[in-house]
């Protein structure tokens, strides 16, 4: 359902600093897939990931693909004092979705405009809780460091 | 633990955008005011308790106040949550007598001293990874978000939140150490102010302040014979709540029932007083958000009615329920809620510039959407 990131990087943010647990997802992401940590013994999902189940204790984990499709739980936008790069995208938008295959997953994301299109591009007038929307995958970083970040597009936009 | 022990001296400096001084040398004079305020001398010290945010250590304000020797310290995490937890844990160290006399305290130019939120190399992996590269970058980001959709499910406006931030602003006007003393707000100002992050305004942040403050515990025993009326330690609580994820709770099963309901629950359980009992209340005001969410989270009211108690005159002087009656950290000083437990003293001696008649009993909060901490103090 979902796609391996388009456009060129989006440069001046900041790149997420991905822990153990972390790694996986960031992963699968430069791959285009958004996978959701599962316990292996009892298949609860968790985010954010962590060593082991909060149910049943397992250590053993699988990474599940999620269809990419969700809901805008709640979102933000952001005006100035903001970091540099931030500050010359604003005014832009924050969502938490809750995915379609899980709602009890929430991630934290942009709504943009287009795949390829910049935070900050999507207009507010279509910031909605409950709107549909689905998950695009965006480089971003430099040269030394490239990473892809999921990002939001409205299902009807 | 119930009564067992007593804050007997509260000492502040002045709150100001930029003050000349140190932190070091703050935090000294705020101590040195409450040892004074109590009239117990420093040398007799021998507890202390802060925030681990708090960058005066133990060492450095033991030799400068001219402690004792000291045998129990001890730090709280997670900023303005542990504000409380710092009385708390003194209160415990000194009932169970591994200290006598205990100081708290809490110094910081985040006025001057620049934001926590602009340093971009001391981030924390997790949870930072998930929320920061998306811009979500402040704490006013972090809980608006979570007031959108509090505002979403239960239909507050932001005639709710200015309801909190008058209330704060009207107690400052009262207050001549406030940096809002003379600065009213009106309707108008707050509706027309610009956006921090949207659906919060400037109003709706707290504000940005040098400024120290400290104050002193022993046992009920000992308060008798201090210089200032006692105020009681009737019950104290922290609070983490199971899957609670800090400031960025998005993940968890119902992320707008905080860590206000777990440290209530011990609260309250510890109390010989229920929520209609108390006469007073602080209640952490880094946002305006966080108050309707602590007035459900420690049974004011139910769940969803905090954004409608506060109609009506509800937090103003003679009202349901008189708040931050300093001004708060909206409109007093944000010295990490601090000024919310001095003022809750103040107002159990008699002795504050909003006097509640007849004030027994006070509620004090530590940050909400952290793991955090609550006070009943009864005089």
């Amino acid at each position: 359902m979902t796609t391996a990131p388009t456009g060129p990087p989006e440069t001046g943010l900041l790149l997420p600093e991905p822990d153990d647990d972390g790694a996986p997802f960031w992963s699968y992401a430069s791959a285009g897939e958004l996978r959701v940590q599962t316990c292996s013994d009892c298949g609860r999902r968790r985010f954010p990931p962590r060593p082991c189940c909060p149910r049943c204790r397992s250590f053993e984990a699988e990474w599940q693909r999620m269809s990419g499709r969700g809901r805008i739980w709640s979102y933000v936008v952001a005006h100035p004092p903001l970091l540099p790069g931030y500050a010359e995208a604003a005014l832009y938008n924050v969502l938490v979705v809750e995915l379609a295959d899980d709602p009890a997953i929430r991630l934290v994301g942009n709504l943009v405009a287009a795949p390829d299109a910049p935070l900050g591009s999507a207009a507010a007038g279509k910031l909605r809780i409950g709107a549909p929307v689905r998950a695009v995958f965006r480089q971003v970083g430099d040269g030394e460091r490239l990473m892809a970040v999921p990002r939001w597009v409205l299902e009807r936009p | 633990m119930k009564d067992a022990t007593a804050i007997v001296g509260i000492g502040q400096t002045p709150f100001a955008k930029r003050l000349p001084e140190s932190e070091k040398a703050l935090a000294c004079r705020a101590i040195l005011r409450a040892l004074d305020d109590a009239g117990i001398d420093p040398s007799e010290v021998d507890g202390f308790a802060s925030y681990t945010m708090e960058e005066t250590d133990e060492v450095e304000v033991a030799k400068s106040i001219g402690a004792g020797d000291v045998t129990f310290f001890s730090k709280v995490g997670y900023g303005g949550g542990g504000s409380c937890a710092t009385v708390a844990h003194l209160a415990t160290a000194v009932a169970t007598g591994q200290a006598t006399v205990g100081v708290a305290w809490r110094s910081r130019k985040r006025g001057s001293g620049g934001r926590p939120w602009r340093n971009t190399t001391v981030q924390l992996p997790t949870p930072a990874q998930w929320t920061r590269p998306f811009g979500l970058l402040r704490p006013a980001d972090e809980i608006g978000m979570l007031t959108r959709r509090y505002m979403h499910e239960y239909g507050a406006t932001r005639d709710h939140l200015f309801n909190v931030a008058l209330a704060c602003r009207n107690r400052a006007n009262q207050n001549p150490a406030a940096m809002m003393y003379e600065r009213p707000l009106t309707r108008e100002m707050y509706m027309t102010s610009r956006w921090i992050s949207e659906p919060l305004c400037l109003f709706d942040n707290c504000l940005e302040t040098d400024g120290a403050l400290a104050c002193v515990v022993v046992s009920a025993d000992r308060a008798r014979d201090c210089r200032s009326r006692p105020v009681y330690v009737h019950s104290a609580a922290q609070g983490l709540p199971a899957q609670h994820h800090g400031m960025v709770n998005y993940w968890t099963e119902d992320p707008l029932r905080g860590p206000a309901w777990t440290a209530a629950q011990q609260l309250w359980k510890h109390a010989d007083l229920c929520p209609q009992d108390v006469d007073v209340a602080q209640i952490y005001d880094a946002f305006t958000a966080l108050v309707p969410l602590s007035l459900e989270g420690y049974g004011f009211c139910g769940r969803g009615e905090g954004a409608a108690f506060t109609e009506g005159g509800a937090l103003e002087i003679g009202g349901r329920l008189p708040l931050n009656t300093s001004g708060g950290g909206l409109s007093e000083a944000y010295v990490h809620g601090f000024n919310l437990i001095t003022e809750g003293v103040r107002q159990l001696r008699g002795t504050s510039t909003a006097q509640v008649p007849n004030a027994a009993t006070c509620l004090v909060t530590a940050g909400e959407g952290v793991p955090t901490s609550a006070l009943l103090l009864r005089s």
